[in-house]
This record gives C-alpha cells, structure tokens and sequence, in this order.
C-alpha cells in the first residue's frame, strides 16, 4: 500500500492506494495522518479513489483519523469513495459522520 | 436432498500475516464455483473478519492454537465454518457499533460486517474447543434452486 501526500490551498490531501487491512494499511494511515498534523497540517483530506479493498480495521482507522484531526479542532473529509468503500461506511452508519466529496475542487472550498 | 461438497479446509496459524493468505484461498475457491465478483467480494471480506477475530479475540495470537477455516456447498449455499481454540465469548454482548454512542469507536465493526453479508452467521463453542463460527450465504439464483 502506497500513500501519496500533497497539499493544495493549505489543506492536506492523502491518497492512499491499495488496502487499508488491517496490519498493513491501516497502519500507514495512521501515521501519513499524524505526520501531517505533526507537519502542521489544517485540515485534511483523505482521497480514497484508489483504495481497492477496505475491512473493518481500515474503517475503525477512517474513524480514529477522523476524531484524532476534529479533537484538534481541525477538519476531515473524504473524496472520491470507490463504491465498496461507500457501501460500507453505509451500512456502518458511518456516512452520515464524514463530509464526503466526489469533486475535489468543491471539497478543497470547503475545507480551505 | 441436497449434498454437501467440500471445497475447502485450511488450518492455519495464529498470525495475522496469515489472513491475506486465507483470503486469497478463498477467493480463489469462489472464483472456481461461479460465485459473482460482488458476492466473492463480500464474501472474502467476511471470511478475513472471523479469521482475523479467531486470531486476535479468539486464540489472541497464541503461536501454538490453530485457526479452522473450511468452506463447503450445501446445494445453493456456501457454508464457511472458522474455528478457533479460544475461552469462546458471548456474541449477545456485542455492542451495537452503529449506536450513536458507539459510531466513533475505532474498532467492534468485524462480527457487525460478517452479519451483514451472511444469510445467517451461528456461533457455537464446543466444550474446551473454543469458537466456531458458521456463516451461510446463498449463492445461486433463487428461480434455479425453484426449478429443481
């Protein structure tokens, strides 16, 4: 699993591609989204376009990202949910817990 | 009558770095009985998630217990047994992970997910033999198994 980090109008966008499963990516996660809040980081934006499989640790670390950057008085969202993903943070009851974008440039506005 | 076919049986040991193995397995069995690749898809989802739960409630990832994993067809049904050689638990006392006060937890979701995709998920805990958790998920189309 590879994560892709940049930034753009002050908000840190992460991109990991591949699995967030539990032992691998949920670990990279975790800390792409601690070195981006060490680094400083406003708010920040997990793009999930490339994600091919997710299981319940990689969603228990959306949600710890989640209240890990909103604990620090700071903004998550995600962009871009392949629809597994999406059908899983449906189910989980956890869609109505994120702000969710399909268009980066309007998630970028709201989060700048 | 309908007979029972086994396609597979894996034992496996206590290590998380095994569940990507496991899952491969089975996707592979399912891709090799016809399942479509959105049933396979969940299906070896909820596979990971009780093997994933055997290795760390179940056995907590004791090097000397073994983790069972065998799937079988049962006419149009797919029978997934995962067995583990924990205390066993009370799957009643789960908490409801989309209950408001438990919607930020970071983990608890695995057992909620399996039920979710299963037609029917039973937990029995044979004496001094740990968990055993059987999922049943039908995968034929309902008018093939009506015209039989």
């Amino acid at each position: 699993m590879k994560i892709e980090v940049k930034h753009r109008e002050g908000v840190t966008i992460i991109a990991p591609k591949g699995k967030i499963t539990i032992g691998v990516g949920d670990i990279a996660l975790r800390e792409a989204v601690h070195q981006a809040l060490e680094a400083g980081a406003a708010n920040i934006l997990v793009e999930l376009s490339q994600v091919t499989t997710i299981d319940s640790s990689g969603i228990g670390e959306l949600v710890s990202a989640y209240t890990t950057v909103t604990n620090r008085g700071k903004k998550l969202a995600l962009l871009n949910l392949p629809p597994k993903v999406a059908d899983l943070l449906q189910i989980t009851q956890l869609i109505t817990v994120f702000d969710i974008y399909d268009d980066e440039d309007e998630a970028i506005k709201a989060l700048a | 009558m309908t007979t029972k076919n086994s396609l597979l049986r894996l034992s496996i040991g206590s290590d998380l770095e095994q569940v990507d193995l496991v899952g491969v397995v089975i996707q592979s069995t399912l891709e090799q009985t016809a399942v479509d690749p959105d049933q396979t898809h969940w299906l070896v989802m909820s596979v990971r998630e009780a093997v994933i739960n055997a290795i760390l409630h179940g056995n907590r990832q004791d090097p000397d217990k073994r983790v069972l994993v065998e799937v079988d067809l049962d006419g149009p049904d797919l029978i997934v047994r995962v067995e583990d050689e924990g205390q066993g638990f009370d799957p009643d006392s789960l908490p409801d992970p989309t209950a408001p006060e438990n919607l930020l937890r970071s983990s608890g979701r695995g057992v909620f997910m399996m039920r979710q995709f299963a037609d029917s998920i039973e937990y029995s805990f044979p004496s001094k033999r740990g968990t055993v958790v059987t999922m049943r998920k039908r995968i034929a189309p309902p008018q093939e198994e009506e015209s039989k």
